[in-house]
């Protein structure tokens, strides 16, 4: 097994304010890793370093706001995913004119999603949930070797939030993602990070895990 | 149906293709390499001939600009609690109509050149300004600090004590930009007469002598660019007294006896004076004058504001880092703050000392002294919005995140600036072009007062037509805005207070 990326005893913050302290983890290709936590522990700093040291890697981001341009279409919006493959004219061409190939290839990932249809559509006339599906539909659209998503799935029902999951599960070999649905993580990860004080308290394969220590986190 | 940005862009290049119909654009100048290749040698090496005018020209400038504002920030204050009553209101609104040129041009017959002229021409006007600014401020001050006063009645103790002290740092803020506005107004007066800079960059233009002309050029900008650095606020009574000091002691050529008063009563119309019959006189003002300089008026600020709407859109990335790079950014914002410091007029001037006499000169001064305060607000605007960990950087930055984020702004801005341009546009008549300012300089020249007199109203009356329909635009792009605003930007209200003082008018 590769090792994907590694955090040595390490404080994680904003500026000079710490957030966590004394993280040490290490990610190898293939695990799919659900961050569990209670809101503002600091779950999106983790990520946030995660990706930063995933330089090497071709990493698809789900950042909690969703990162939209609101005043672009869900097309242009899914279609970001890609600006990094090609150069500035022809983004810029693909800004005002796009293919039907780059269309159809959009097209794809918004079946996926349940986001059929819906190119054209301003996102800012999208609901919460169909914004998040965009977001989710971008880093399908990506692909690469890993997906790190900060609640990717927070606005959208138990049902299709498992079948979003699913999605992203046949596109990236690997995964980091910040949930807030304590049995969808259990159920999807093959590995559990518990976050609470300004450090990790658990780190665990998600079979050995205990209720008591996922209770102990929004105790 | 809302409004959005697609349907101002249609409205804009449509208004700008009829706009052309009526446009001269020719360049009918003799060479225009030529001068420009004269006029670079001379911002090369430019000559001090005469230092001691030059620095009389220069604490003149600064003289009446400070005087000017001085006095419009003193009125504006008085008038600004009572701007809620109507006839306060409109009496503001007309004086911020026109233009100080137009002032100075009026009071040049009543006041002749002496220094009032200048004085009251910055300030009349900006006692307006500030009377909408000042009263704006008053009323956003807290109201929970003045329910918080609960025996005092009197409305001027609530207003001393609670409101005005509540809005200083606003208006001390909003009095600084105003001054680099009067310093510039104050250099544009010298092309029609007073002592100060442009005076001199006129007549030295005029005999050609480029190399004087750019050191007048340079002492205007070593004036304005630091200005915020060297105005330090309990000096400013000090640079006021000398100011009042200086222009005291300014000689002037004295007014002939009666002049004033045969102004004012020129001010009514011929007919009435005369008895003559009205339709003649009608006919050569609306028809002939008035109707032409409107539709010239019109048409200059449609092309105008599309070239500033096009420049601001295309030039603001070279002030955002993550698209030019720091260094990128740093020569932008130096090219931008150029261009904005330096007034339309001016540079109209000197690009039609380039081009010739056409609507072309004026169009591209006032493209790019707008463009580059769009893009300047634009720019400062883009550093406050949030950029996801992986987004691109350079043209594909600016075209996929930045651009289409702003639009909001942008179309609010150009909406804002379109006013400010039609006030300038009447201006530029006094180049020559065929706006209302030259029918009223023509006017005025054989003394047909009472005519540029029913110009100035015209003048007042398309502004003030503007300046509605802009507002009505704004008011419904804002609607349409607040509904699909994401909240992580926030209402764009407060916003537009903090720029404010970045619209120069």
């Amino acid at each position: 097994m590769t090792t994907l990326l590694t955090l040595q005893n390490e404080t994680l913050g904003w500026g000079d304010t710490p957030v966590l302290t004394g993280v040490s983890l290490t990610v190898q290709a293939g695990e799919r890793i659900a961050l569990l936590g209670p809101s503002g522990v600091g779950k999106s700093t983790l990520l946030h370093a995660m990706f930063t040291r995933l330089a090497d890697q071709r990493v698809a981001l789900v950042p909690q706001e969703a990162g939209l341009v609101a005043q672009l279409s869900v097309f242009h919006n899914v279609w970001m995913g890609r600006l990094d493959d090609f150069g500035t004219a022809r983004n810029l061409r693909t800004l005002v004119w796009p293919t039907t190939p780059e269309q159809a290839a959009v097209d794809a990932v918004l079946d996926r999603t349940g986001l059929s249809g819906l190119g054209r559509r301003r996102v800012s006339q999208l609901s919460g949930g169909q914004k998040q599906r965009v977001a989710l539909a971008r880093a399908l659209l990506r692909g690469g070797d890993i997906v790190i998503a900060d609640e990717p799935v927070s606005a959208v029902d138990p049902t299709q939030a498992r079948h979003l999951l699913t999605e992203l599960d046949c596109t990236f070999q690997s995964s980091i993602v910040a949930l807030h649905d304590v049995h969808l993580a259990r159920a999807r990860a093959s590995r559990v990070i518990g976050l609470r004080k300004g450090g990790i308290v658990f780190d665990a394969q998600a079979a050995d895990l205990h209720e008591a220590d996922i209770m102990s986190l929004y105790a | 149906m809302s409004l959005t940005g697609r349907h101002l862009f249609i409205a804009l290049v449509a208004s700008c293709c009829l706009a052309l119909v009526f446009a001269d654009l020719s360049s009918s100048g003799p060479d225009p390499w030529l001068t420009l290749n004269r006029i670079g040698q001379g911002i090369l090496m430019p000559y001090f001939s005469d230092p001691m005018l030059l620095l009389n020209a220069a604490g003149l400038t600064l003289a009446f600009a400070f005087c000017g504002v001085a006095f419009g920030a003193i009125c504006g204050l008085l008038l600004a609690p009572f701007y809620r009553i109507r006839w306060v209101r409109s009496f503001c609104i007309a004086i911020r109509a026109l233009h100080e040129i137009f002032w100075a041009l009026m009071l040049m017959n009543i006041t002749g050149l002496s220094p009032l002229t200048g004085v009251l021409a910055i300030g009349l006007p900006y006692a307006g300004i500030f009377a909408k600014v000042f009263s704006e401020y008053l009323d956003e001050t807290d109201a929970r600090a003045e329910a918080a006063l609960p025996f005092v009645t009197s409305g001027l103790v609530r207003l001393l004590w609670v409101r005005l002290p509540a809005c200083v740092p606003q208006i001390a803020t909003y009095s600084l930009y105003r001054l680099e506005c009067g310093l510039r107004s104050s250099a544009v007066l010298g092309f029609i007469g007073l002592p100060t800079l442009g005076f001199h960059l006129e007549s030295y233009f005029k005999q050609a002598l480029y190399p004087e002309a750019a050191a007048v050029f340079f002492v205007f900008l070593a004036l304005i660019l630091p200005l915020r650095h060297w105005v330090r606020w309990p000096l400013v009574p000090i640079f006021i007294a000398t100011s009042i000091w200086g222009l005291i002691h300014l000689p002037f050529p004295p007014m002939g006896q009666g002049a004033a008063l045969r102004f004012l009563q020129d001010l009514a119309p011929a007919p009435m004076r005369t008895g003559a019959d009205w339709g003649p006189w009608l006919g050569k003002v609306l028809i002939g004058q008035a109707i032409p300089g409107s539709i010239a008026t019109l048409s200059l600020s449609q092309i105008a504001l599309t070239g500033a709407a096009l420049l601001a859109a295309l030039s603001f990335p070279a002030i955002v880092p993550r698209v030019v790079g720091r260094i990128g950014a740093a020569i932008g914002h130096g090219v931008l703050v150029l261009l904005r410091s330096t007034p339309e007029y001016m540079l109209a001037f000197i690009l039609l000392q380039i081009f010739g006499p056409s609507m072309l000169p004026a169009i591209l001064a006032l493209a790019l002294h707008n463009g580059a305060i769009i893009a300047h607000l634009l720019g400062r605007q883009s550093a406050s919005l949030p950029v996801r960990l992986d987004a691109p950087t350079g043209l594909t930055f600016w075209g996929w995140e930045v651009f289409p984020r702003l639009t909001g702004t942008f179309w609010a801005l150009c909406l804002y600036r379109w006013e400010i341009i039609l006030r300038e546009t009447a201006i530029m008549g006094l180049l020559g072009i065929g706006t209302l300012g030259f029918y009223v300089q023509m006017n005025l020249q054989q003394l047909r007062v009472d005519r540029a007199l029913i110009l100035l109203l015209g003048t007042i009356a398309l502004t003030a037509i503007i300046d509605a329909l802009s507002r009505h635009l704004r008011r419904r792009m804002q609607n349409a805005h607040s509904l699909r605003i994401e909240g992580s930007r926030g209402p764009t209200g407060n916003n537009a207070k903090t720029e404010k003082p970045d619209h120069c008018r």
